[in-house]
């Protein structure tokens, strides 16, 4: 079998890969590596290219896609367990469990609007190598929570499998984690195993207006720490909260926490959530669908969709020091932000243009530590900046470490994570 | 004992005295431990059937001694294999002839506590349960349990990854760390993650320690997820005339939509045993008996008890019976939580397994056992995670009689069959040494040396645990080598660039 190559660049992302290859099968992907391995050709590896805009640029002499490896190849409703090759559309996927009652309930943040695309262009690979997540991160985990298992090919040009299709599994290293969020730095995966949960019966979110970033997290904490099982908790402040379910919300700071679950439980909780809640602020109601389309703003960051290319980092920090880091940042520079998990994952938006990457990062190991992560900018900032958070010289030594042990000749998106 | 060790290194032996006096520099005091008859308690961990006298044992209370023993024995090329409580079931931490055995128990504290960001930073020899008892003033708990939590630590959880009954809802270890110190084999100190999510943004190496049964690097210190414990819990006790019954009932359950708490079921040799032992009120004139446990806000659990009654009794229930008070629900348990020494009572011995297969599998499974029941002549009792698909098989053998190698080879087989219908050869007891020259069942060669190549970036010379986990060590020099050189075309097919 032998690898597609066509003539045409992989969309924007590869500008500077002459070849595309787009293998239809995992022998195919194989021989693709190999080839590249052989010839010392860097490859810049992708799905549909969706998420070009995350990680650094890479310097490639050509594309390899995954987007001809389709197909969902098992999925079984009742064993909670889907698995599909890697360049299946995850609309696909989202649509098929939809009809079964069930969701990736690692909710996966959709980059598109934010990078100024359409939603829903991306693969189940991608979001598997990107480690993507959502508002209900904070209870039930990111990607590599959820993935069981997969079979990829290495930088040695050998395939491999890790994991399996069943939750409970300890046998040999959890290979399938360490592939997951190594932005196909490792390996190409060929398929991925998932498991896949029952969709909630109902959902509600309670909203307290007007409070202050200070308020608001001290407002989350205390929701998050009664036995609400809150499956998100997110603050925007005025400006942002303008910014989603197309402005229905006012102009007024919304401090949001959301339950969801069968419906009795909702009620209950609702209920009493809201007589712990309801001296911190006014208190208002989502249901439903618009509940639902409120955390599907948050999960896509669309208040800072806008269709510029002002930076947008994503700062992960313990949820209490969020508000404590805005604060700080404001001093040195303009920004605008909003919260999820919390107040545990910070977005922010730089209005000048400028990454300030220095600036962020010593701003979040001021407030105890986390990691920043560059998630919008223009291909010269990002070649520029240091995209990921840079790492301690021993933790930096075994990730370098790992890389050359699975993609000794680094073909594999080379500089991608710095 | 069957499992062949790697060949201690004579160079080593030869030098013991020196190693324990270099030792004794890093460690003062008592933390170095020599003698036989103090060394005999560390012989084994809870895989008893094998047994092994350390080099010495050396049982550090700083980080920065655990650093200079591993650095120490890096330099020295003298194996080391760590230990928390020793309660792995899989010969984890079996020491080594020509090792030294890494006690962490003297890290017993708990370091903070932090309600508002739902997190604990402990040491690793604090116990699994003594988290939860740090946190429960205040409403929360630690949510992974797995059975011996009074015992075992939090080190070694991370090492095992380990489980308990209610992962299908609340997780494994992995799931539930957000951080990690740990020492590197070189004596580096790595720190990973903390109080906040998604560890440090680059490769999960959380992710990739977990679960490493200690061939990684030396655990120093953690940081857990806390929960708010669900306001209530209900147990019900569903009986079935045969196991197929029991199995569809679960299917149905989860394609409800209910994911329980807890989800357990027993085949009848088991039920008896328990029943016989602890009196829990299990009905002995059933094949198969589902516990299903729903927790959460009361309002949720009697919504749910009522939905999953009726789809018992939709699936052939010919008994059901609703916790009606706490120490009802402990008592449902209680025949579960023995099981295992129940089973105890009736035979001399017993033999674990712990393979998971694909829910579905289970009629075949239990049919393949019953097959080889014959072909053994020794009996078997099953006691099941339903929800995630988790078997524990016990095996029933007399080593007097000399049946352990049988019992063993009965074992083997079941693994077999669970990776054949699809499932793994170790939910959440690990390799070890006990299940280490199985994995050429679920792994390729390349799978395998895929996994040795993270040993590879770790350890490069072995010298963490050796001998568990992998069937055979391959050097590091020679797993760097590619097979794919420039100018040699390996596929015919390939794409030229």
């Amino acid at each position: 079998m032998s690898a597609n190559a066509a003539a045409k660049p992989a969309g924007a992302s590869g500008a500077e890969a002459s070849r595309l290859f787009e293998p239809t099968s995992e022998d195919a992907l194989r021989d693709v590596i190999a080839g590249a391995v052989s010839e010392e050709v860097p490859l810049l590896v992708e799905g549909t290219g969706s998420k070009s805009g995350l990680g650094r640029p890479v310097q490639a002499g050509a594309t390899l896609s995954t987007r001809k490896l389709t197909g969902v190849t098992l999925y079984e409703p009742e064993e909670l367990v889907l698995s599909a090759r890697a360049g299946t559309p995850i609309a696909e996927i989202e649509a098929m469990l939809d009809e079964k009652h069930q969701r990736l309930e690692f909710e996966p943040i959709d980059y598109g609007p934010l990078h100024g695309r359409e939603r829903g262009l991306g693969t189940i690979g991608g979001v598997v190598a990107c480690n993507l997540a959502g508002p209900r991160r904070l209870k039930q985990g990111a990607a590599r929570d959820h993935v069981l298992g997969v079979r990829a090919v290495s930088g040695r040009a050998e395939i491999f499998k890790s994991g399996g299709r069943v939750v409970k599994n300890v046998t040999g290293y959890d290979l399938s984690k360490g592939i997951a969020g190594s932005f196909g730095t490792l390996a190409v995966m060929s398929e991925v195993t998932i498991k896949v949960l029952p969709k909630s019966e109902a959902e509600t979110t309670l909203l307290l207006r007007g409070l202050d970033d200070e308020a608001a997290s001290a407002a989350m904490a205390l929701a998050l720490g009664s036995p609400a099982e809150a499956s998100g908790a997110a603050h925007l402040p005025m400006l942002t909260a303008a910014r989603v379910m197309d402005g229905a919300l006012g102009n007024e700071p919304a401090t949001a926490i959301r339950l969801d679950g069968f419906g009795p439980s909702v009620e209950a909780r609702a209920k009493h959530l809201g007589t712990v809640l309801e001296e911190r602020g006014r208190l208002e109601h989502l249901h439903g669908e618009e509940s639902r389309a409120f955390w599907r703003d948050v999960k896509d960051a669309i208040p800072f969709a806008d269709g510029s290319e002002r930076p947008v980092w994503r700062v992960s920090v313990a949820p209490t020091s969020g508000h404590a880091l805005v604060m700080g940042l404001r001093r040195h520079a303009a920004i605008d932000a909003f919260y999820d998990w919390q107040g545990g994952l910070v977005w922010l938006r730089m209005e000048s243009g400028e990454a300030e990457a220095d600036l962020v990062r010593a701003g979040v190991s001021r407030i105890g530590g986390g990691h920043a992560t560059l998630v919008r900018a223009t291909d010269q900032v990002r070649a520029a900046t240091e995209v990921f958070q840079p790492h301690a010289p021993a933790l930096a030594g075994l990730s370098r470490r790992l890389k050359e042990q699975f993609d000794p000749a680094g073909v594999l998106n080379p500089g991608k994570m710095g | 004992m069957s499992i062949a060790m790697p060949k201690p290194s004579a160079a080593v032996l030869s030098r013991r005295e020196e190693i324990v006096s270099a030792l004794r520099a890093i460690v003062p005091g008592e933390g170095v431990v020599d003698a036989t008859n103090e060394m005999r308690v560390f012989e084994s961990d809870g895989l008893t059937a094998y047994r092994q006298l350390p080099l010495v044992v050396v049982l550090p209370q700083t980080v920065k001694q655990v650093s200079k023993v591993l650095k120490y024995c890096h330099a020295n090329d003298i194996p080391v294999v760590p230990r928390g409580a020793g309660t792995s079931l899989s010969g984890g931490a079996l020491p080594l002839e020509d090792g030294v055995l890494l006690v962490l128990s003297k890290f017993n504290k708990v370091l903070d506590v932090d309600f508002d960001n739902r997190c604990a930073v402990v040491q690793p020899g604090v116990t699994n349960l003594g988290i939860t008892k740090a946190v429960d003033h205040r409403g929360f708990y630690y949510a992974p349990d797995p059975s011996s939590q009074i015992a075992c630590s939090i080190g070694g959880n991370i090492a095992e990854n380990s489980g308990g009954v209610h992962c299908l809802k609340y997780g494994l270890t992995t799931n539930n760390v957000l951080g990690l110190e740990f020492v590197t084999m070189e004596g580096e100190i790595v720190r990973i993650g903390g109080k906040h999510l998604d560890a440090d943004g680059g490769y999960d190496m959380l992710g990739l320690m977990t679960g490493s049964e200690g061939l990684l690097g030396v655990v120093t210190e953690v940081t857990v997820r806390i929960l708010q414990a669900p306001e209530t819990a209900r147990a019900v006790l569903i009986g079935f005339p045969t196991s197929e019954q029991g199995g569809e009932c679960v299917a149905a359950i989860i394609a409800r939509g209910i994911i329980p708490g807890g989800m357990e079921m027993m085949d009848r040799p088991a039920i008896h045993a328990a029943e016989d032992f602890v009196l829990a009120g299990y009905p002995r004139d059933v094949e198969a008996l589902l516990i299903v446990e729903l927790d959460g806000p009361k309002a949720e659990v009697d919504h749910l008890l009522s939905a999953v009654e009726t789809i018992a009794r939709e699936n052939g229930a010919t008994t059901t019976r609703v916790s009606q008070s706490e120490e009802e629900r402990a008592a449902f348990w209680a025949g579960r939580k023995a099981a295992f020494p129940a089973v105890g009572r009736i035979s001399p011995d017993y033999y674990c397994m712990d393979g998971t297969i694909p829910r579905k599998e289970l009629p075949r499974v239990l049919a393949g056992m019953k097959e080889m029941e014959k072909k053994y002549g020794l009996k078997v009792a099953n006691v099941f995670h339903a929800g995630d698909g988790n078997l524990h098989p016990l095996v029933l053998y007399d080593a007097n009689k000399g049946e352990l190698e049988k019992a063993e080879e009965f074992g083997n087989d079941i693994l077999r069959l669970c990776v054949e219908v699809g499932g793994v050869l170790t939910g959440e007891h690990g390799v070890g040494v006990e299940k280490r020259d199985l994995m050429p069942e679920m792994f390729s060669e390349t799978d395998l040396k895929h996994q040795q190549r993270v040993k590879c970036a770790f350890d490069a010379k072995h010298l963490l645990n050796p001998g568990k986990v992998f069937p055979q060590l391959h050097r590091c020099a020679e797993l760097g080598r590619m097979h794919v050189h420039k100018g040699e075309v390996a596929f015919p097919d390939l794409p030229r660039f």
